[in-house]
């Protein structure tokens, strides 16, 4: 069997920031990741990113991860592991993963997982027919493959991403019919939604999809409004012509890995779901692995840079490489992330962090 | 209301406004109505007319003695939030971020449109800026009349993107 000093789970913008850090120190890292290229979510990212320059903001997400990229790669201490899946983790840190039709097996001194999340769906009659799609999938198949999803589309939630990815629509020449929220106000940030309504499209709260019609794909959309308890209304429903409903309803941590290991898992809502229980270091309840990134609850990717720096710097620590300055450096990233987690649209993440009793 | 439509009210736009003697030079109009972490405004300008204080979420202030009407921070801007106007022999001169392939042409007449995405006008594309220092962000020029200064912000965009 394979054997690694630390092994990052996903090569994202928390792993990749967690293996420069781990790598700085002169640790050597193994970082496994499902897809033929590094960067994770940031690889269809083409917008312009918000924050500080601290965290590269103003420049486009995929220019962020080619930095981060060149950062790391050709190190004499880092081994790249594409086209894998991590479909099993045991609490000696032996992990298990899949690359074609063949099962591999490395055991490591510590393991920083940082595998993202999943988009959440909502249930509605004929939800499984072709051309409904999570934002995710619209976004991958448009910005990292260069294919329209189809012609017009219905946007379902006005969350940074459903308000990002309707612009990025109408930049591929794609019609976006509508966009509809279940909440009674956008949930992001409000130059996003400017941005695209200045351009046509048109967004409307308190509504959400009753059912998809068509026989082999969607064909139109049924939408309906919805009351204070967001049940929907009888007789307020509409036909809305398109060949795409596009969910972009949210995203849950992929827990699941650390569930079978048996690491201790709560539900925060406000993060999204199941997330590790982790201490402000970023060490779950078992020992040497840790958590960083979306999965250890859902934020913006600047934030899961962030989280991946502290997370290694942790990591580097209990691995016993002596880091320059630790205390300092945490000091900074910690409030760095304060700062982004500050504001009307933190409220979310500090409440859910609270929860977790990572935030006093 | 903004929050449910993305449509600011008439009175939050003139609040971003400078009077109309200062507008004869040009000044940055910055449409960033609720606090959002983000300073590259502040970070771009050369000319120390932006503030966003050391928390980042607080809304940017614009000093328009200072401000230049350069355009840096409009291509900076991760929302597309700011605008360049300036006003000049009955016409207003605005300067636009633009990220839609093919770019109209210089001297080229467009659709002008509102914040809630009608067609108000027609303008004129005065010159098109777009270097690689921009960051795939164009600067569009665009000539429009007077009366259209309170409610001009975009151009329509043309289709068949590559």
């Amino acid at each position: 069997m394979k054997t690694t000093e630390c092994l990052i789970v996903g090569a994202g913008p928390a792993g990749m920031r967690a293996a420069k850090r781990l790598l700085d120190v002169g640790a050597e890292v193994t970082l496994i990741d499902r897809s033929d290229m590094l960067g994770g979510q940031l690889t269809k990212q083409t917008h312009m990113f918000f924050g500080s320059e601290k965290q590269h903001a103003s420049k486009r997400g995929i220019d962020i991860m080619q930095l981060m990229i060149d950062e790391i790669t050709n190190h004499p201490k880092l081994t790249v592991i594409n086209n894998a899946t991590v479909v099993a983790m045991y609490k000696d840190r032996v992990v298990g993963y899949v690359i074609g039709e063949q099962y591999h097996r490395i055991q490591a001194k510590a393991i920083v997982l940082a595998a993202g999340a999943s988009e959440k769906a909502i249930p509605f009659e004929n939800n499984d027919l072709p051309g409904v799609y999570a934002a995710g999938a619209v976004q991958t198949l448009m910005n990292v493959y260069g294919v329209k999803p189809g012609h017009k589309v219905l946007m379902v939630g006005s969350g940074n991403i459903g308000l990002i990815v309707t612009y990025q629509l109408l930049q591929a020449d794609v019609e976006v019919v509508k966009l509809i929220e279940a909440a009674d106000s956008i949930g992001g940030y409000l130059v996003h939604a400017s941005k695209i309504k200045r351009l046509g499209v048109d967004i409307e709260t308190n509504m959400s999809v009753k059912r998809a019609i068509g026989k082999d794909e969607v064909e139109a959309a049924e939408i309906w409004r919805l009351d204070e308890a967001w049940q929907g209304i009888e007789g307020t429903e509409e036909i809305i012509d398109c060949d795409v409903i596009c969910m972009a309803v949210g995203l849950a941590p992929l827990t699941e890995l650390l569930q079978q290991m048996g690491a201790k898992i709560m539900y925060v809502r406000e993060l999204g779901g199941n997330v590790p229980i982790i201490d402000k270091d970023h060490r779950t309840s078992i020992e040497r692995v840790y958590a960083c990134g979306d999965m250890a609850g859902i934020e913006e990717a600047s934030s899961a840079m962030m989280t991946g720096e502290i997370t290694g710097l942790s990591a580097a620590l209990d691995l016993g490489h002596a880091v320059e300055n630790y205390d300092q450096e945490v000091a900074r990233l910690r409030q760095e992330l304060a700062n982004l987690r500050d504001g009307p649209h933190g409220e979310k993440i500090r409440q859910g962090l609270k929860k977790l009793g990572v935030l006093s | 209301m903004i929050e449910k439509t993305g449509v600011p009210s008439a009175k939050q736009i003139a609040s971003c406004f400078p009077d109309k003697i200062t507008l004869k030079k040009p000044k940055a109009i910055i449409e960033c109505y609720k606090e959002i972490p983000c300073n590259p405004c502040d970070t771009s300008c050369p000319f120390d007319a932006i503030t966003v204080p050391e928390d980042i979420n607080v809304r940017p202030s614009i000093d328009f003695d200072k401000c230049t009407g350069c355009g840096i921070c409009v291509y900076h801007c991760p929302g597309l939030a700011i605008s360049v106007m300036q006003l000049k022999d009955g016409m207003v001169s605005m300067k636009i971020p633009y990220e839609f392939t093919p770019l109209p042409n210089q001297g080229e007449t467009v659709n002008v449109m509102n914040r809630a995405g009608d067609i108000i006008t027609p303008g004129t594309i005065t010159k098109v800026q777009h270097t690689d220092k921009m960051n795939k962000t164009a600067l569009l020029h665009v000539e429009i009349p007077e009366a259209y200064l309170y409610d001009a912000i975009t151009v329509e965009v043309k289709h068949g993107s590559e």
